[in-house]
């Protein structure tokens, strides 16, 4: 089993998109750095005038004395080793350092948003498309509406009202006090929940129409033909067909996911990638801005990559040259 | 004199065909049939009309102004001076200003989703029509684009740049016509090899005027589903930027403005909260009914 979807691996397409996301990477990095440098005053304008020297001297520490080129390649250099620089505001920290302190809580809240989106999503999905224009379809669909309708940032504000000052259930936000700092049930509950709700909605929605499609397959007749119990044609022969759609979603979804993270650490006082990517933008933290813009780009790239590849090996249909 | 001849019918089809010539049940007629036995989406077209009327009227008739700052600060909604829904940190009439943010909210809604059907139907269309390499590299950089954490880019540029409303529309509009594009793509492929476009072909009319003429005119069906699709898309958008401080300026505002003014609130003053979030939820609900609908209407294989 493990050894044939082995082999059917398409080598020579994942070689060809492994190539586009070299470009693609490479003018990311260009198009941020740019923009930055075209930015209208500088990031260490303050209040005060700082003293010419006192200028010099920050100008020369960030290298930003240097021609433009030679800063672009020094920054490209410096990523492609891994080095993002040093952060322009935080003083005594490098961007790596923030990265590494805030990917672990946004892939963290990610992640756990994917697994109960696409459980919940799939199974909601199903039940509803099994019983298709009946109550409790409209029911479960008119919820989904309702999901994708209400934004993340009013449900997450309500969610709080309701668990965390209301029942007093779950922390209001933040990963609590020291010293017991850290993610947990108690303050990740509600941000992967928020998060969540509109992903559910959008792959219960998809799941219900994948599911009625696939019922009316011919291979679904077959398979009652023979005598099959209704489960058995639902979970081994309608479900591989049906949730195919799901996979080349994933990877939309992820990114989605990732940005709508942003909102949802703002909301939750959380210290991930997304929290330090608007401070640094509204700070003009560009060096901090660039490095996570990256890291976000790669991900998503390596992300979407992996979703295809799993279209290809799982659908027989789909032929790669 | 036609009526004394008989009409040699061996098919039996000739009604069918007449009233199909003279504009009979046209695809359109059974759309529109379908649409209207949609409860959802009819409840949902009166009242989105209804919020559109109020969003473009109410401001000019309201009793308050949403820029006029008062001493009464945080009112608690009341009938008194006219605060219906209270009024903010500033003493300003949150009913005033809720009229503003949702007409803000539609416009941004309505402006985007303009920029993204221009970009996407020419560039699908073209990609479409021209087909071979052309089409081939024109959908490659669309995938290459779709890779991309555009939002990302919109908080840069917003931070970079003198924030502006037309800046918002433009950047919002530029990151939806991708999918915009690939549908205009899909349709244009499979009518360009249809006969009436080889006879307008033989014609001798121009490529220019098969693509605006011929094509453009076959495509709206999916498109106009996509486009009312694509407005909530755009209203949500708009709102997480002004949600993380990047959106609209003062005193303008916006649905997502007042929401993040609202949560900020909410412990002890939740109705600065409610009032915004509940506006914002039910026009965006509206619009995914109404473009549910219509897709349900346009393309009955699902129901």
């Amino acid at each position: 089993m493990l050894q044939r979807a082995f082999r059917r691996i398409p080598w020579g397409y994942t070689l060809r998109r492994l190539l586009i996301a070299v470009p693609t990477m490479l003018a990311i990095i260009t198009v941020a750095f740019l923009m930055m440098r075209a930015a209208p005053g500088g990031p260490f304008d303050g209040e005060r005038k700082l003293p010419a020297a006192t200028e010099r001297a920050i100008a020369e520490k960030f290298g930003l004395d240097k021609p433009l080129h030679a800063q672009y390649l020094d920054y490209v250099g410096g990523v492609l080793q891994g080095d993002f620089g040093p952060s322009y505001k935080t003083l005594g920290k490098s961007v790596n350092d923030l990265i590494a302190e805030g990917l672990p809580v946004s892939l963290t809240i990610g992640a756990l948003t994917m697994l109960l989106s696409l459980i919940l999503g799939t199974a909601l999905g199903v039940f509803a498309g099994l019983r298709q224009n009946s109550a409790a379809d409209y029911g479960v669909m008119g919820i989904a509406m309702v999901g994708i309708s209400v934004p993340s940032f009013v449900i997450g504000p309500i969610l709080i009202l309701l668990f965390a000052l209301g029942a007093g259930l779950f922390a209001v936000g933040g990963l609590g006090s020291y010293p017991n700092i850290g993610m947990s049930w108690h303050n990740m509950t509600l941000p992967v929940l928020t998060l969540s709700l509109a992903q559910i909605a959008i792959i219960s929605r998809l799941m219900r129409a994948s599911i009625i499609e696939t019922m009316r397959a011919n291979h679904i007749r077959t398979a009652r033909a023979k005598g099959l119990s209704e489960w058995d044609v639902i979970t081994r022969h309608a479900l591989p067909s049906a949730l195919l759609p799901l996979v080349s979603y994933a990877g939309p979804a992820m990114a989605r996911v990732m940005t709508g993270s942003v909102v949802i650490e703002k909301i939750f006082g959380l210290p991930g990638l997304g929290s330090y990517f608007v401070d640094g933008a509204l700070n003009r933290d560009y060096t901090l801005v660039m490095g996570a813009i990256i890291v976000y780009a790669g991900l998503i790239i390596l992300l979407n990559l992996v979703a295809d590849i799993l279209y290809a090996m799982l659908d027989p249909k789909v032929k790669y040259d | 004199m036609a009526s004394a001849a008989p009409i040699l019918d061996p098919t039996g089809r000739a009604e069918a065909v007449t009233q199909a010539i003279q504009g009979g049940r046209s695809l359109w007629d059974d759309a529109r049939a379908r649409l209207m036995r949609n409860t959802a989406a009819v409840v949902s077209m009166v009242l989105f009309a209804i919020i559109v009327l109020v969003a473009v009227i109410g401001p000019m008739v309201w009793v308050h102004n949403h820029e006029t700052i008062s001493d009464l600060r945080t009112v608690p909604p009341t009938f008194e001076n006219w605060h219906i829904l209270g009024t903010d940190l500033q003493g300003r009439d949150l009913f005033a200003r809720l009229l503003i943010g949702l007409r803000i909210s539609l416009m941004v809604g309505v402006v985007a989703t303009v920029v993204s059907l221009v970009i996407g139907v020419t560039w699908g269309a073209v990609a479409g029509y021209l087909g071979g390499r052309i089409d081939n590299f024109m959908m490659r950089i669309v995938d290459v684009l779709y890779a991309l954490p555009f939002i990302f880019f919109v908080i840069l540029l917003l931070t970079v740049f003198e924030r502006n409303i037309v800046l918002i529309f433009a950047a919002i509009g530029a990151i939806e016509w991708l999918t915009m594009s690939r549908i205009v793509r899909g349709q244009t492929l499979s009518i360009k090899n249809k006969e009436f476009i080889e006879a307008a072909r033989a014609a001798g009319v121009s490529q220019y005027g098969i693509i605006t003429r011929h094509i453009l005119p076959n495509v709206i069906g999916p498109v106009a589903v996509y486009v009312t699709l694509t407005i909530p898309v755009v209203i949500l958008a708009e709102s997480f930027l002004s949600f993380l401080g990047l959106g609209v300026n003062e005193p303008l505002t916006s649905l997502g403005v007042l929401i993040a003014d609202g949560a900020d609130m909410m412990e002890d003053k939740p109705w600065m909260l409610i009032a915004p979030a509940v506006t914002m939820s039910v026009t965006l609900l509206c619009l995914n009914f109404i473009g549910d609908g219509l897709r349900d209407a346009l393309d009955p294989k699902e129901r």
